[in-house]
C-alpha cells in the first residue's frame, strides 16, 4: 500500500479519535476528498519541478502518534530560546508536553489547537479564520486540514502586545519509527496587537520524520507578526511547511526562515494583502551541504494600493546540496504605489551544488515599483587573497566571507536572544569562530 | 631577509615580471618607484603569494627559506605583509574581528594559543591610539565605504597590530591627504627595527621625506631598470619616467 492509499483508508480510524460535531469536521471530510483527487504532487507539477518528494513517501511512515514519550527538560533544553522569558507550546511526537509548555489565557490565548476546536468559548474564531485562506487546491494542505488534530492556537487580542515570545517546538523521537507529523496552526492578531513567535523542528535521534505542517496568520489593521522559524534538523529529518498570511490595512508581518539542516525542506510561503500600507517581509539564510535540499516557494498578492514587500533569501550550497528558489510577485490592477523588492543571492561553494532561482512577476498596475535580482556566484577572490594574506587560513577565511555573505539577513531580527542564537548557528555551520560583536 | 633572485612572473598568460632581483636586508627601507604598468603592484602580490601569478621562473626567500611552496597565509605566518594599493571591501566582517581573527590565526600557526581577550583589547587600542584611528571606526565593517585615506590608515593599523618582519606598501600615500600621510609615516617609522624591512612602493617624492629609504630602485617593463639610494628619488621627481624609459630600451 503507498502513502495514500494508507492514508485515505486511516482516516475512519482516526475519526474514532475526534470530535464528530466539531465545525470544522465536514472540512476535514471535503479535504481528504481533495487530497484523493490531486494526491502527492510530483516533479511533472511545474511548482515541484526542482523538488522531489518520491523517495520520502516511500517511508512506511506511522500517521498519527499511538503514545507518548517522555523527556526531560535538561536534555532538550539547548533547542529552546532559554536565555529569555517565553510562552511555550510543546510537541513530542505530535503530542502535546504540558510538562515542557508554558501556555496562557491571561490578556492573550496561548493555547492548543485540539482544545480551540473542541471548547465553544473559540468557536467564533474558529469559524471566522480556520482553514478561510489555507490553499484549497494544494494537496498537501488538504492533506493537512483532513488530519487536524493539534497544533499551536495563538490569538492577540486587540490592542494587546504580548509581552513575551512564543516559541512553538516540535520533538520527534525514534520511538515510533518513520513519523509523519501533521500539526496545524492558527495565528489571529488583532487590530493594534503585536506578536513575536519562534518556530522550531527538532527531530532527537536519527530517523525518518516527515512534517507536513500548515500555519494561517491572520494581521488585522495595523498588527505587528514577526515570525522566526528554524529548520536546523537532523540528517533525517524533512519538513514541508506551508504558511499562510492574511493582512490587513497598515499591518507589517515578517517572516525569517533559517533553513541549515534536514534532508528535504520545502517552505511554502504565502502573503495575501488585503488593505492598504500594508508591509510584508520574508527573509531567509539557508546554509547547506552533502546531499540536503532546501526549496523556498514563495508569493506574494498585492491587491490594494501602496503597500510594500520585501523579500531576501540568501543561499549557500556546498557539496551536492539542492537549492530552489521560486518568488512569484503579483499585482492587482489596482494595487497602484506598489514597491515590490525581491533578491536571491547564492554562493556555490563547491562545482556540484547546485541552486534554480526564478523569479515569476505577474503586475497588472502600471504605477509599481518593482524590483528583482537573483545572483548566483563563488567567493570572491581578491577579497579571499586579501584575508589570506593577513594569515587567515583557506577554509576559515571562506567560512568568514560567507558568514559575511549571509549575516546582513539578521539585520531585520528584532529579538537581540535569537539573532545571537542564528548568529552561532551560522558560524558553527561554517566552522568560524566569532566574537559576539561580529 | 628578502631575497628575490632572476624572478619570472605572468597573468593570464602575459608576461608581467621579467627578471627581476632584489636584496633587502633587515633594518632597511627600500623604495620601488616605476610608472604606471611596470609591474609594482605584481611583484608585491607575487612575494605575498596570491595564486592568481604564476612563478615562471626564479625564486623568492625569506631568511633563507624558499617561499615558493607557501600560500599566502604561511607567507603572513612568516611575517610578510602587504598593504593593499586597493583594499578589498568585506561587508558584514568588522574591522576588529578581521584583526583579531588574523592575529589568532598566525599564533594559532606558531602553536601559541588565543591572545586573551584583554591583551587583544589594549593592543587594539595603542595601535589604532599611534595611528589616530577612532574607536568607532573598529567595529565598523572592514573598508566598507571607506574614504580611500581611512582604507590606508586601516592597512598600517592592521601592519602595527601584526608586526611583520617584511611590509610592503602598495602605495599607501596615494588617497591620503598631507596630515593623514604624517600620521601613517609616523607609524611606520615607529614600528621600524634593525630586525625588520619595509618595501615603499610609490610614485611621489612625498612619502619618502617622511619614510626615508637607504636605496630606491626603479621597475620598468617588468624589470628594475636602475638602483641609487634616497638622491635617485630625487632626481625622479624633477625629471620624470623618460630618460628611465630610455636608458632601458
Ligand atoms: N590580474 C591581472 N590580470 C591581467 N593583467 C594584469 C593583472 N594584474 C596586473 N596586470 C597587468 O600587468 C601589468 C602590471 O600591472 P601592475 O603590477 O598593477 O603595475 P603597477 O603596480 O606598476 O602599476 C599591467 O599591464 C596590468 O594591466
Ligand atoms: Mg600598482
Amino acid at each position: 500500500m503507498d502513502l495514500k492509499e494508507k492514508l485515505i483508508s486511516s482516516f475512519m480510524a482516526f475519526e474514532e479519535q475526534l470530535d464528530l460535531s466539531s465545525p470544522i469536521h465536514e472540512m476535514r471530510t471535503s479535504s481528504l476528498k481533495q487530497f484523493e483527487k490531486l494526491g502527492f504532487p510530483t516533479k511533472k507539477h511545474e511548482a515541484w519541478k526542482y523538488t522531489s518528494l518520491a523517495k520520502l513517501l516511500k517511508n512506511d511512515y506511522s500517521i498519527f502518534p499511538k503514545k507518548e514519550t517522555v523527556i526531560e527538560l535538561k536534555d532538550v533544553k539547548k533547542y529552546f530560546l532559554y536565555d529569555i522569558d517565553t510562552y511555550k507550546i510543546v510537541f513530542i511526537d505530535g503530542i502535546y508536553s504540558p510538562f515542557l509548555s508554558d501556555t496562557t489565557h491571561d490578556g492573550i490565548d496561548v493555547c492548543l489547537m485540539s482544545s480551540a476546536l473542541s471548547k465553544d468559548k473559540y468557536k467564533a474564531t474558529i469559524d471566522k479564520h480556520f482553514n478561510t485562506i489555507a490553499n484549497q487546491n494544494d494537496s498537501l494542505t488538504a492533506l493537512n486540514t483532513s488530519f487536524t488534530k493539534e497544533g499551536a492556537y495563538i490569538h492577540i487580542f486587540k490592542s494587546v502586545v504580548a509581552e513575551k515570545p512564543i516559541q512553538i517546538i516540535h520533538f520527534s523521537t525514534s520511538d515510533q519509527g518513520p513519523m509523519l507529523l501533521q500539526p496545524r496552526n492558527l495565528i489571529v492578531v488583532e487590530e493594534n496587537a503585536q506578536v513575536q513567535i519562534f518556530e522550531r523542528h527538532q527531530s532527537l535521534n536519527q530517523h525518518q520524520v516527515l512534517t507536513n505542517s500548515v500555519t494561517e496568520i491572520f494581521a488585522s489593521e495595523n498588527a505587528l507578526v514577526d515570525y522566526y522559524k528554524v529548520q536546523n534538523d537532523l540528517d533525517d529529518a524533512s519538513i514541508i511547511d506551508n504558511t499562510y498570511v492574511a493582512q490587513k490595512a497598515k499591518s507589517h508581518v515578517s517572516v525569517h526562515t533559517f533553513s541549515f539542516g534536514g534532508q528535504l525542506i520545502r517552505n511554502n510561503l504565502n502573503f495575501f494583502q488585503k488593505g492598504e500600507y500594508i508591509d510584508s517581509t520574508m527573509k531567509g539564510i539557508t546554509i547547506i551541504g552533502e546531499k540536503q535540499h532546501v526549496d523556498h516557494y514563495t508569493l506574494v498578492e498585492h491587491a490594494q494600493p501602496n503597500c510594500e514587500s520585501h523579500q531576501d533569501y540568501k543561499g549557500i550550497y556546498a557539496d551536492k546540496s539542492v537549492g530552489v528558489f521560486n518568488g512569484k510577485i503579483y499585482v492587482n490592477q489596482i494595487a497602484q504605489k506598489t514597491n515590490a523588492f525581491q533578491k536571491n543571492n547564492n554562493i556555490l561553494l563547491d562545482d556540484t551544488a547546485t541552486i534554480n532561482t526564478k523569479p515569476q512577476l505577474e503586475i497588472f498596475a502600471d504605477d509599481v515599483k518593482c524590483s528583482h535580482g537573483c545572483t548566483i556566484g563563488q567567493l570572491d577572490k581578491d577579497a579571499m587573497f586579501y584575508l589570506r594574506s593577513r594569515g587567515i587560513p583557506k577554509k576559515e577565511a571562506k567560512g568568514l566571507l560567507t558568514y559575511a555573505f549571509a549575516n546582513n539577513v539578521l539585520e531585520s531580527v528584532k529579538i537581540p536572544a535569537i539573532k545571537s542564537r542564528i548568529n552561532k548557528l551560522i558560524a558553527n555551520k561554517l566552522g568560524v569562530s566569532i566574537g559576539h560583536d561580529l | 631577509m628578502l631575497t628575490v633572485k632572476n624572478l619570472y612572473a605572468s597573468v593570464e598568460g602575459k608576461e608581467i615580471l621579467r627578471g627581476i632581483n632584489l636584496q633587502v636586508n633587515p633594518g632597511e627601507v627600500h623604495a620601488i618607484m616605476g610608472p604606471n604598468g611596470s609591474g609594482k603592484s605584481t611583484l608585491s602580490a607575487v612575494i605575498a603569494g596570491n595564486e592568481d601569478y604564476l612563478v615562471e621562473k626564479g625564486e623568492i626567500t625569506l631568511n633563507g627559506e624558499d617561499l615558493s611552496e607557501d600560500d599566502a597565509e604561511q607567507r603572513a605566518h612568516k611575517g610578510v605583509f602587504l598593504s593593499f594599493q586597493y583594499p578589498v571591501e568585506i561587508p558584514g566582517v568588522t574591522v576588529t574581528n578581521f584583526i583579531k581573527t588574523a592575529i589568532n590565526a598566525s599564533r594559532k600557526a606558531k602553536g601559541l594559543e588565543d591572545m586573551p581577550a584583554k591583551d587583544m583589547l589594549k593592543n587594539i587600542r595603542e595601535k589604532a591610539a599611534l595611528l589616530e584611528i577612532d574607536s568607532k571606526f573598529l567595529s565598523r565593517s572592514l573598508n566598507e565605504g571607506f574614504s580611500g585615506g581611512e582604507k590606508k590608515r586601516n592597512e598600517i593599523f592592521q601592519m602595527a597590530m601584526l608586526e611583520p618582519k617584511l611590509a610592503i606598501l602598495d602605495e599607501t600615500d596615494s588617497g591620503l591627504d598631507i596630515d593623514a600621510l604624517k600620521i601613517v609615516a609616523h607609524g611606520v617609522n615607529k614600528l621600524k627595527s634593525k630586525d625588520n624591512a619595509v618595501i615603499v612602493i610609490t610614485h611621489y617624492q612625498r612619502l619618502l621625506d617622511h619614510i626615508v629609504p637607504d636605496f630606491v630602485h626603479v621597475l620598468h617593463n617588468g624589470r628594475i631598470v636602475k638602483s641609487g639610494t634616497k638622491e635617485l628619488a630625487h632626481e625622479l621627481e624633477a625629471k620624470g619616467y623618460d630618460w628611465i624609459k630610455q636608458l632601458a630600451d
